[in-house]
């Protein structure tokens, strides 16, 4: 299948990708890693008529520790983070998602900003950053600016950075000590979007669960944190019991449509089933156990 | 309006004007009628498309042939030097195909993959072969075939070294 007609440009910095897409407006789309704007273009159902190719831009392709955050540029491979022995011995939850993602070789060309920006609540970074509590930094006219994950996806492939905004960067806290984090993720086959995935970080003060957030992929329009599902485990003992109710919670709260992968009851359960499992494997990241 | 691309192909500079929404793979096969890398599902989950582009595997038609500019594009045409490269060795001697539809994007990821990581286990091949889809064989094969090459490749590497110490 063959995309639409378009005009392509491929800027060398992001002030000239900004200046691209405040001349183009909506008429313009950022290409990224490029894995899910081209299949949507082959299908028509993207038509945009401006493609700023943001690949040139040297400068966003990095994964480094400061000042108690790991900044990871937007333009980073999925492959990448995958292979980046930093993530897997620091970050265990990112680490799992990122392998995960499609398969390994849409991974050497789909970027962790893209997963983002992209705002699909099928695609598994979101519920990852959530989960991490993390900052997207987004380069704009006017400079920089940084949003906090949980006021960044406002709806179905809608974010709050303006049109003439580009996600520069993903700011990831560094976890204090006694934390562990775990990405689960159930899928039909390889390179399937997720039938229900569930993304878990958490601080333990003793068996005491000191903080917690839960990202939950495809079973709502938006990516959603389990709130409820936190609320049943947080400053209390992380006992069998609790952590079943937390399952219970996040079952509940979670708002998925039935389709292919499964009816809604069953997704319900999967949620229920895979946030019990992804704490239990957290925990035990927590207290070094695995 | 057309967009001029040079890029290597094959150890090859070529240059093309080109439409922006030309995607890879009809580059290869249509403008440089290179054929051998296939096109199967057109919705980026086969990987028959796979080629190498600056060494990593890659789906060809998930990329437009305008962002090849400058880069390095290696296809199935590459592979066989003085007779067939160990991997189609291996394909050949484990009956690693049967339709051969898939034998392209599989010899092109497990190329990249064995360069990596030369001495694998089977779960990591099976890992490294999870974006390329064959209908025929059940995958044993192709993993006999992959584990073969690995081994011709070790010893051929191990020989070298000789030769130079």
């Amino acid at each position: 299948m063959i995309p639409g007609k378009f005009e392509y440009f491929a800027p060398t910095s992001l002030k000239d990708a900004v200046s691209l897409l405040n001349e183009h407006g909506s008429a313009a789309k950022i290409l990224a890693g490029g894995q899910s704007l081209i299949p949507a273009m082959r299908f028509r159902l993207a038509q945009p008529e401006v493609l700023i190719d943001i690949n040139r831009i040297e400068g966003l392709d990095y994964i480094r520790e400061d000042n108690g955050y790991l900044a990871i540029g937007a333009m980073t491979r999925e492959s990448s983070l995958d292979k980046a022995t930093l993530i897997q011995q620091k970050y265990p939850l990112l680490a799992d998602t990122a392998r995960v993602i499609a398969d390994p070789l849409v991974r050497n060309l789909a970027t962790f900003g893209g997963n983002l920006a992209h705002a699909d609540p099928a695609n598994d970074h979101p519920a990852t950053a959530l989960s991490y509590g993390a900052k997207v930094v987004a380069f704009g006219p006017n400079g920089e600016r940084v949003i906090a994950i949980d006021d960044f996806f406002t709806g179905l492939f809608e974010t709050s950075m303006a049109k003439n905004e580009i996600l520069k960067e993903i700011q990831i806290p560094t976890p204090p000590a006694n934390s562990g984090g775990a990405y689960l993720k159930i899928e039909r086959k390889v390179g399937d979007y997720a039938v229900a995935a569930v993304a878990v970080q958490l601080t333990l003060d003793g068996d005491t669960c000191q903080t917690i957030r839960i990202g939950l992929t495809n079973v709502a329009a938006v990516p959603m944190r389990a709130t409820n599902a936190e609320a049943t485990l947080l400053g209390k003992a992380l006992t069998d019991e609790n952590i079943r109710a937390a399952g219970a919670a996040a079952g509940a709260e979670c708002d998925p449509s039935a389709d292919l992968r499964g009816s809604v009851e069953y997704k319900r359960d999967l949620v229920r089933i895979v946030t019990i499992r992804a704490l239990r494997k957290a925990i035990k990241r927590a207290k070094g156990e695995e | 309006m057309s967009h001029q691309v040079t890029l290597t192909i094959n150890g090859k500079p070529v240059t093309r004007e080109i439409e922006p929404r030309l995607l890879l793979v009809h580059f290869i096969r249509e403008d440089l009628k290179l054929t051998g890398t296939h096109i199967g599902c057109d919705t980026t989950n086969c990987g028959a498309c796979t080629v190498l582009l600056d060494d990593k595997p890659i789906k060809s038609c998930t990329m437009f042939a305008v962002q090849a500019n400058g880069r390095n594009v290696q296809t199935i045409e590459s592979v066989a030097e003085n007779g067939l490269h160990p991997i189609q060795e291996g394909f050949w001697e484990k009956h690693g195909l049967q339709c051969g539809y898939c034998t392209p994007g599989m010899i092109m990821t497990s190329k990249a993959f064995l360069a990596e990581n030369p001495n694998p286990t089977e779960d990591e091949i099976r890992w490294a072969i999870s974006g390329n889809l064959c209908r025929c064989t059940g995958y044993t094969k192709i993993i006999e075939a992959i584990q073969y090459a690995a081994e011709k490749l070790r010893q051929a590497s191990e020989s070298e070294e000789k030769v130079t110490s």
